[in-house]
């Protein structure tokens, strides 16, 4: 079972590959689009990345409701 | 000049023989080849192991995060774009972006993008596919995104006529401020499909070189022993721009682009015509367009690539439409073929041989074609005033361009 922090991690690492985010600007506070500069098309790449690596499924109409690294963090957390 | 004269201000290149345009024209004058193996994994099985590949991978110019959401082509066509903006003294010169549209075409264009993406979705589904894929392959990907890095809102034109877009791309971007639509036109060329299916589909029609065990002396425009092109990737930009807005700016001036012509053979859509009839008739309007004639064209840089018909049509077309006495050159003997970036580099040549008086050299043209009755400088490269040059281009499809540059 991966804790939050395991999951920030790994999300971290696709932000960094996907959209050239450091790793050291990811937080769970942080807005993807506002604080890190994450487009509407890295976030696809985001998600499709993150079902991958956390065997989770996320819905397009979930995507939406994933404003921060937290949002994302307590999704995967519930449902993988 | 005239308020409707066009010049070249900016050149930009990223090339076989070099990542900018003083590398690649050095590389051109001492006659040195890009071709080399191919040694990807994918080579071994094709008929054909040898091309010409870019010297600056553009992964070394643009940071990587960028570069997963441009297709090669466009990766390549925003280096050269920046070039020449950069060269024509254009970054803070405060120009109209309305007053300034983009041209610029590639052959193929995306292809190794819609390749790559296919393999994804074979093996791993649609949902993996990239959601960068459709600005990645688009034709006009390249046009458009160095338009939205210039800022460019005049319009921005993808031209795909095969291997004669460059050129005509140029042409497009001329008739855009002689017909008042745009003071400055940044236009040229871009193509990068070192894949194996264009390859392949190139190999099956006996169009390519299978020299594969000497890459260096595979490209041999009018050589008896030529037998086909040898593939290059790569991109070359020109800034055109109004000869009294350049006057106005005090730009330097490497050229005029004095006439244009622009034919179809109507013949076949792939065999050039054997007498080079539609080059004839694009040659014979260039001059005309310039006020010129034959006569004052004293060197042509040919768009001969190496294979058997259409070396020699060309011979006859230039014979016929500019006379028995230009100093003729194949720059392909270098670069190989760049496809659809082949006449705007190949005009950039053009334009640097008018400027420093001499005429690159056509490598490997060791034992020339029978049929060659023209002056070629053949090996080395010939000094020599040129008040006034021609580049041809032709294309499958039956495109033929010709333009006319001269010296200001």
């Amino acid at each position: 079972m991966a804790t939050r922090a395991d999951i920030t991690s790994g999300l971290a690492e696709i932000l960094e590959e996907v959209a050239g985010v450091s790793p050291d600007d990811v937080a769970e506070e942080k807005s993807f689009t506002d604080d890190l500069d994450v487009d509407s098309l890295s976030m696809v790449e985001v998600v499709v990345a993150a079902e991958e690596k956390f065997g989770v499924k996320i819905p397009d109409n979930e995507v939406q409701n994933l404003k921060t690294v937290g949002d994302a963090v307590s999704y995967i957390e519930a449902n993988h | 000049m005239s308020s409707t004269d066009v010049v070249v201000t900016g050149l930009g290149a990223t090339t076989p023989l070099g990542g900018d345009v003083a590398s690649t024209w050095d590389a051109l004058l001492a006659g040195r080849s890009g071709v080399g193996p191919l040694t990807q994994e994918w080579a071994a099985q094709l008929p054909v192991r040898i091309g010409a590949h870019l010297a600056v991978d553009p992964s070394e110019v643009i940071e990587r995060v960028k570069m997963r959401r441009l297709d090669r082509s466009e990766a390549i066509a925003l280096i050269a774009a920046h070039q020449a903006w950069a060269d024509a003294g254009l970054a803070d010169s405060g120009l109209d972006p309305e007053r300034l549209a983009v041209s610029l075409g590639s052959g193929i264009g995306g292809a190794t993008t819609l390749l790559n993406q296919d393999d994804i979705l074979e093996a791993s589904g649609p949902r993996r596919v990239s959601p960068h894929t459709v600005p990645m392959l688009m034709p006009n990907g390249p046009a458009a995104w160095v338009g939205l890095e210039l800022g460019a809102r005049a319009g921005v034109h993808s031209m795909a006529s095969a291997c004669a877009t460059g050129a005509e791309a140029l042409s497009l971007g001329y008739d855009l401020i002689r017909a008042g639509r745009a003071d400055v036109v940044l236009a040229g060329g871009t193509e990068a499909v070192i894949h194996p299916l264009p390859i392949a589909g190139f190999a099956s029609m006996r169009a390519m070189s299978v020299r594969n065990d000497e890459p260096e002396r595979a490209s041999r425009p009018w050589d008896k022993a030529r037998d086909g092109f040898v593939l290059g990737e790569g991109c070359a930009t020109l800034v055109l721009e109004r000869a009294d807005h350049a006057a106005a700016r005090g730009a330097r001036v490497y050229a005029r682009l004095a006439g244009a012509g622009i034919t179809s053979d109507g013949y076949d859509i792939v065999q050039p015509h054997p007498q080079g009839l539609g080059g004839i008739r694009a040659m014979t309007m260039a001059l005309r367009d310039a006020g010129l004639s034959g006569t004052d064209v004293v060197h042509v840089n040919a768009h001969a690539t190496s294979t058997p018909v259409g070396d020699i049509a060309e011979i006859h077309g230039i014979r016929k439409a500019i006379g028995d006495h230009p100093v003729l050159t194949s720059t392909k003997s270098m670069t190989g073929h760049l496809l659809g970036a082949a006449g705007a580099l190949e005009s950039i040549a053009t334009i640097l041989a008018i400027r420093d008086s001499i005429v690159p050299p056509t490598i490997n043209l060791d034992d020339p074609d029978d049929e060659l009755d023209l002056d070629v400088a053949a090996l080395k490269a010939r000094p020599m005033e040129i008040p006034a040059a021609l580049n041809n281009s032709f294309g499958f499809g039956g495109h033929n361009v010709a333009l006319l540059f001269t010296r200001v």
